[in-house]
């Protein structure tokens, strides 16, 4: 953790306008919640799926691809990462200090909305707020871990994360259940399944092995992130 | 001294043809679409818009081939229900390709260079606008036809009921672009940073249709079928559906659409809406872009 480089990059990404599209998207989860409880069709079944179907399917992987791409990939295309490179700082540092700050965005813009939708909707029954907090927030670390190694390893990383996560998890998961195996999304319901008593919630993926599939994947993403800004040339941009 | 003087020091003046508005909203208009499929810029510019196009040819090129293996006709997908279906794509493409078209030149502050030349402000606008549009047109229009002409090779029976839904998809598929360049226009032109202009638009387009999605869910529950139709009014792809099974003749994909009467003329009247907002939108932002 180097706390200047996490300071330079959270004023970047909370900067000006930035910061409106970052609260954009929690509030419309919480403005759906408040909306579905006051016309009192907060039952568990439909809690379930806004909170599978908006907070982890849609508002998570959208969120996390802003913060995780948003935190290094501006700088390595204009080529202001050069200042930080050059700084006798070492390169893990600089990844990790970025992804902290990607997962702090996660849990405040994501996570923690997650958690208040849950409880405007549910309350604590079955426990189903506490679930999906703690499954949109070990997907979210996954999710920015990903999306972070992704802006350092390729220029078109926001779209290559659309195609992942709308594509592939979304799409194709729908069709193809092999697919769905192999999906942050479903990784997260499953320890989000773990934890609630109800059976609304049905993952695809059985607890112990999503989690051994987070870490790894996480742990995978952070290392191949430094090796790759070992490396980094960085060219004009555009 | 008092005033100054300009003293006439022999540069030549212009008296070479002045070519017209529509020469300057032809060029605007080539070099745009250019720009949206990468062409003239490097390679790496070129990879996403093709690849995406790819992914919208394959489910169609593997449908055709479902056909002639088959020789079941009732397997070739609605042309205006391909759209609906891959929306994600076009939504994906749009985001990428939106704020190439929208963003760079407010980020890099070079829209006073435009309009220090005869280029008029509209002009400009329109000209990014009818590009983004026919960028999507060809992403929409060329899958659609390959089923087309997939159908007409594997002699699928109704050839004149399939040529004039083929048509009426073509119409949608304008209509489809219109709606979404407008859209993805103006938000890109809002999030001039890199990186942030894809996430906006694509944003705006996943969760409309997610938080539509949920409403329409509980009012089909409740059976409110009219409420959910009226909904989907709120949500790009639904909303064009709408005019395509009202106006056009078309059977319904989305998951609901307003009822008979009233629904196609407001769902046209609210894309009629969109794209003239937007361009009221994206006038004023480029003429604050052009203040340096």
């Amino acid at each position: 953790m180097n706390a200047t480089i996490a300071l330079i990059t959270l004023r970047a990404m909370l900067g000006r306008r930035r910061a409106l599209l970052l609260f954009a998207l929690p509030l419309l989860l919480l403005m759906l919640a408040a909306a579905l409880r006051i016309t009192g069709n907060a039952d568990l079944e439909v809690s379930a799926s806004v909170l599978q179907g908006f907070a982890l399917a849609t508002v998570l992987p959208l969120l996390a691809l802003i913060a995780g791409t948003g935190v290094i990939g501006p700088e390595i295309d204009d080529g202001q990462i050069m200042y930080i490179l050059t700084k006798p700082i070492r390169r893990h540092v600089v990844v990790v200090t970025k992804l902290v700050v990607a997962i702090a965005l996660v849990v405040v813009f994501a996570v923690m909305p997650t958690l208040m939708a849950g409880l405007v909707l549910t309350g604590m029954t079955a426990d189903l707020a506490v679930a999906f907090t703690a499954g949109t927030l070990v997907a979210g670390v996954a999710y920015g871990a990903v999306f972070v190694a992704l802006a350092v390893a390729s220029r078109n990383a926001v779209t290559i994360g659309l195609l992942y996560a709308l594509v592939w998890e979304s799409l194709l998961g729908n069709f193809a259940p092999g697919a769905r195996s192999v999906s942050i999304q479903q990784w997260g319901l499953s320890v989000a399944d773990a934890i609630t008593s109800t059976s609304a919630v049905e993952a695809s993926v059985r607890t112990p092995a999503a989690v051994l599939l987070l870490v790894c994947v996480t742990v995978l993403a952070t290392v191949l992130a430094v090796m790759r800004l070992r490396t980094l040339s960085v060219a004009a941009a555009e | 001294m008092s005033a100054g003087t300009i003293h006439d020091i022999g540069y030549r003046h212009y008296d070479g043809r002045r070519l017209s508005r529509p020469y300057v909203l032809r060029s605007l208009y080539v070099h745009n679409l250019r720009a949206a499929w990468g062409l003239g810029r490097p390679a790496r510019a070129k990879v996403m818009p093709f690849l995406l196009v790819a992914i919208m040819l394959l489910p169609a090129a593997g449908d055709v081939a479902v056909v002639a293996v088959s020789k079941e006709p009732s397997t070739l997908w609605r042309y205006s229900a391909y759209p609906v279906y891959l929306q994600v794509v076009i939504a994906i493409f749009l985001a990428t390709q939106a704020p190439v078209l929208a963003s760079r030149e407010l980020r890099f502050h070079v829209v006073p260079l435009y309009f220090s030349r005869p280029v008029g402000q509209l002009d400009f606008v329109l000209a990014k606008l009818a590009a983004m549009t026919s960028a999507l047109f060809l992403l929409m229009a060329t899958p659609v036809t390959v089923l087309y002409v997939g159908g007409l090779v594997n002699k699928v029976p109704d050839s004149v009921d399939h040529a004039l839904r083929y048509l009426g998809a073509l119409v949608g598929v304008g209509l489809f672009a219109v709606v979404l360049a407008a859209l993805g226009l103006v938000v890109a032109a809002f999030t001039p940073r890199r990186g942030f202009g894809v996430a906006a638009v694509i944003a705006v387009f996943m969760l409309s249709s997610a938080f539509v999605l949920i409403i329409q869910g509980i009012a089909e529950a409740e059976t409110n079928f009219a409420f959910s139709g009226w909904m989907g009014l709120f949500t790009p792809f639904n909303l064009v559906d709408a005019v395509q099974v009202r106006l056009l003749g078309a059977e319904k994909t989305a998951v609901a659409v307003p009822p008979a009467p009233l629904g196609g003329p407001v769902a046209l009247l609210v894309c009629l809406a969109v794209v003239l907002g937007s361009t009221a939108v994206l006038y004023r932002r480029f003429r604050k872009g052009a203040d340096l």
